[in-house]
């Protein structure tokens, strides 16, 4: 953090992905993962002198009470506040020790830890089990470094895919290398409409396409995938074949084939259903979106056998896929 | 702009997980039902007034990096779309309201990049 004002900063795509990511980790992770189990406990015995001591020494600011194993009490630096006041330090620390207790399961998500600290403004919550024994405690600082830990460990497993994947052409010798991927698209399939899509530009970012191509590939492969969903009646298949330098997708499908592929070319030119139109598809956009992402297209039909669209992107030389080093991100 | 208090103008309801709505800067938005225009036109960062609600909002925003998604007129996703945009990080959030207000509001507020 540097300090600046936070509304006046303009965040990166990157950032704002981690900060959602942050969000569902905090959905995802638990208490019990977290928080320091076994931790230093005071039992009803002791005096306060005894816990003032152990506190400075053990450099904590609370612990919990226990009485015969059970949980009875959280003593904290406040409540030390208190008896030096007075000073009363050779009382026990049941004297001091907050008996209102808010406590929290180990197999809470970190999430309702967070609801707590901010509903409650406490520091510290004992975390107990099923039978209500303490198994542990969780600060505020508990959950901020499991969400740290676990977020860098994802972006190593992301950088560890993406180096990987960077360098898969680098050490095969080949006059020409290529890396084929399939997609089988069903016909009418809305749910998983634009799947086939993103798969194939996470792919390409993590061999190393800079984000313009991988975004460029990713509208023009939508738009074939969607029209294979919309208007074949057997669906159809997604090939994309990946080289250094370019990238060749290939999208077939046995039928209904196009009537007239002059017609199916001009902007505004759609066969969909009222049905279809009414879920924002059919505009007559898709293949003029394809046409203006991509460095060549080809579009061959005959009716009642299919349609085969085969389109290009070009990279140029020193943004190649494959081949080593992932190239910078460029923030857009 | 920052998405929240984008969300407290236009008083509009997050369906998604909560996130630092704060964080997030807009500066762009775009409006169109059709899909492929989308595609076409909404810049990157941007957010989308719509009145779709059906689960391949979600696939357009994720492949265009969009900030959020408005869906207007009180048309509600059903969970699996929510579930979808969760998983993918699109924040989906909805009015009551027009499109045509909406974007009023956003155009209001200094949004008038597109």
């Amino acid at each position: 953090m540097d300090g600046a004002p936070r509304q006046n900063r303009v965040i990166s795509d990157q950032e704002a992905e981690n900060i959602s990511r942050l969000e569902e980790l905090a959905y995802e992770i638990r208490v019990e993962q977290v928080m320091t189990s076994n931790p230093y406990v005071f039992t009803t015995s002791q005096t306060m002198r005894e816990a003032t001591v152990t506190l400075r020494q053990m450099r904590i600011s609370g612990a919990p009470v226990l009485h015969n194993g059970d949980l009875v009490g959280i003593l904290s630096i406040e409540d030390v506040i208190r008896c030096l006041i007075e000073p009363d330090l050779d009382s026990p620390v049941t004297k001091y020790m907050t008996t209102k207790l808010i406590t929290i399961r180990a197999t809470d998500l970190l999430v309702d830890a967070l609801k707590m600290f901010v509903n409650t403004k406490l520091g510290r919550l004992p975390v107990i089990d099923p039978n209500g024994k303490l198994v542990g405690i969780i600060t505020k600082g508990d959950v901020t470094r499991g969400l740290l830990k676990a977020l860098q460990q994802e972006t190593q497993v992301e950088e560890m895919r993406r180096y990987r994947a960077s360098r898969i052409f680098e050490d095969i010798e080949s006059d020409r290398t290529s890396l084929i991927l399939r997609y089988d698209i069903q016909a009418h399939d809305f749910t998983h409409g634009g799947s086939a899509s993103s798969r194939i530009k996470r792919a390409l970012i993590r061999l190393g396409a800079s984000p313009q191509i991988a975004r460029r590939a990713g509208i023009a492969i939508y738009e074939a995938e969607m029209n294979l969903i919309i208007h074949t009646t057997k669906g159809g298949v997604i090939r994309v074949e990946i080289e250094p330098h370019q990238i060749s997708i290939d999208v077939y499908d046995y039928g209904p084939g196009i009537a007239d592929v002059q017609k199916a070319l001009q902007p505004g030119y759609s066969t969909a259903s009222e049905e279809i139109r009414e879920l924002g598809f059919g505009a007559g956009m898709g293949l003029v979106n394809i046409a203006r992402c991509t460095d060549s297209m080809s579009l061959d039909s005959v009716v009642g056998k299919g349609t085969r669209l085969r389109i290009k992107i070009f990279l140029p030389q020193q943004e190649a896929m494959g081949e080593g080093p992932v190239p910078k991100e460029t923030a857009q | 702009m920052n998405l929240q208090t984008i969300i407290n103008t236009l008083e509009l309801t997050p369906l998604t997980n909560p996130a630092d709505f704060e964080s997030i800067q807009v500066e762009k938005g775009y409006t169109s039902d059709l899909l492929s225009c989308v595609m076409a036109g909404a810049p990157h960062g941007s957010v989308w007034v719509t009145l779709q609600a059906h689960g391949n909002i979600v696939a357009v925003a994720a492949l265009l990096e969009l900030s959020a998604i408005i869906i207007t007129e009180g048309a509600m996703p059903d969970p699996a779309t929510i579930t979808k945009a969760n998983e993918e990080g699109i924040i989906l959030l909805s009015t009551p309201q027009p499109s045509y207000w909406t974007v009023g509001k956003l155009w209001e507020l200094g949004i008038q990049e597109n």
